[in-house]
């Protein structure tokens, strides 16, 4: 069995905390260039291109990207032969936020949701763990702004509403949400499962590689018929108007109840902050 | 659509001239200010009290900043959204602010207040915090230290970018932009 030690996985969240509030994605850098070549509004391109100046500064400086640095949102593929040591699997995890968000200068924004009082090191995390098969550690952390994360929404429609009316309920998620989600948006879609499952997957789906389309081609038609439904609405970068609303739209799927159609449309502003590492 | 240089305090004239589209660089004195300070001051100004800065042809700026790195004036500071400060702003309007600074459409209550009151709603680039704290030249908390990030920072800038997104007459960019551009 492989031994993996909790003060690694302790320094691996510290720099994949700062890493992805400082770094933007070679994908979504990508997206923003090919967004820059496609947008008509004149405004629009000019928003577009201050995103790579600021990546570039951002990089450069090591500041971050965004002054909204995030709840830390920790995915962990965990390998059932791998054996942790050293300590508390989830002190751990909380230790590499708090001092990601302390050495790399971030916001702490996490407080106490009646008493509204600030925790002062962003912790905790909000942590999910997967057991896989193998000896491997899997890493991913995502640092979401809460623009993006307060205009998403889970509904249980009855399965009368089919995929025709889960297209309409995503397109006008997004048009309901305009400029406050910091457009151009990434949609995460959970479609099925129940309540949590839902909501859990649409997240999880934010982080597949942008450009890539689901493997099921049924969904991957879903995903381009949405994506182009969206970038109709006329909402552009920032919501001044423009042929640019969405980068991509992404759906994990689930099985569901023979009662119920669940969707989870979880959104995504332009920075799009993520990073992974395998142990 | 034109270009507009913007310095504070804005008087009522400054204010009338400003169009939905405008590009303006705005310089000198803005405040910071989000969800729980602006609680604060609409606080104090219904129980009759002194504000701890002066609103009288003020903008206000909806940010919260990242801790400044050693040697740096500020951190990474751009905007927050602004819908969430729509129960308070009608109030600081009337009270003489001439100005706010977020991104995401307003509120009817504020548009009105807008244009009973003479002021300007501007939208910052959201998501370039690390680009528009360069325009920051001091940062000084003034008010509600206790609140860490959601203090009341006093802020010198120099030509901060932001477009005009709802004027003196009931303009709206957010919603003229979007129709222009929709596909039906």
């Amino acid at each position: 069995m492989r031994e993996i030690s909790t003060d690694y996985i302790t320094s691996v969240i510290e720099k994949l905390c700062i890493e992805s509030n400082t770094i933007m994605g070679d994908d979504v850098l990508d997206a923003i260039r090919q967004a820059h070549k496609q947008e008509t509004s004149e405004v629009g391109k000019d928003i577009l291109s201050q995103f790579l100046e600021n990546a570039a500064l951002a990089r450069d400086q090591k500041l971050p990207l965004c002054q909204d640095t995030g709840l830390a949102v920790v995915f962990i593929e965990l390998g059932q032969d791998v054996h942790l040591v050293g300590g508390d699997f989830e002190t751990a995890v909380n230790e590499g936020v708090r001092r990601g968000y302390i050495n790399g200068y971030l916001r702490k924004s996490s407080l106490d949701p009646v008493k509204r009082k600030n925790y002062g090191d962003n912790t905790p995390a909000i942590i999910h763990v997967e057991i896989v098969p193998g000896d491997k550690l899997k890493i991913s952390v995502a640092t979401k702004g809460f623009g993006a994360e307060n205009m998403s929404e889970v509904v249980l429609f009855p399965p009368a509403v089919g995929i025709d009316g889960i297209k309409r309920f995503v397109v006008e998620r997004v048009e309901k949400a305009g400029a406050n989600a910091c457009p151009p948006v990434i949609v995460g879609i959970g479609l099925g499962g129940n309540l949590e499952k839902a909501a859990l997957i649409a997240k999880k789906s934010l982080l597949r590689p942008l450009g890539e389309r689901h493997p099921d081609p049924e969904i991957a038609q879903i995903e381009e018929d949405i994506l182009a439904a969206i970038n109709n609405l006329g909402i552009g970068p920032q919501g001044m108007g423009g042929s640019v609303t969405a980068l991509d739209v992404h759906i994990e799927t689930y099985p569901t109840h023979i009662g119920s159609l669940p969707v989870a449309v979880n959104l995504q502003c332009h920075c799009h902050r993520h990073r992974e590492q395998i142990l | 659509m034109q270009t507009i240089c913007l310095s504070t305090p804005i008087s009522d004239e400054a204010v009338r001239t400003l169009k939905a589209g405008d590009k303006v660089l705005i310089s000198g004195t803005i405040y910071t200010a989000r969800d729980a300070a602006h609680k604060r001051l609409v606080d104090l100004l219904q129980r009759g009290e002194p504000l701890p800065m002066e609103l009288q042809g003020q903008i206000i700026y909806y940010s919260g900043p990242t801790p400044p790195k050693p040697g740096m004036v500020i951190g990474s500071a751009g905007p927050t959204t602004s819908y969430r400060m729509d129960p308070y702003t009608p109030k600081l309007i009337e009270n003489g602010l001439k100005g706010m600074i977020g991104k995401g459409p307003r509120g009817d209550e504020v548009i009105s207040a807008i244009k009973k009151y003479k002021a300007a709603y501007f939208a910052a680039t959201g998501g370039v915090a690390a680009l528009l704290s360069k325009t920051v030249k001091s940062c000084q908390v003034v008010a509600y230290e206790d609140l860490g990030t959601e203090a009341i920072h006093k802020l010198e800038v120099e030509e901060f970018p932001a477009i005009v997104i709802n004027d003196t007459e009931g303009n709206d960019l957010y919603r003229e932009g979007k129709e222009k551009y929709q596909v039906r």
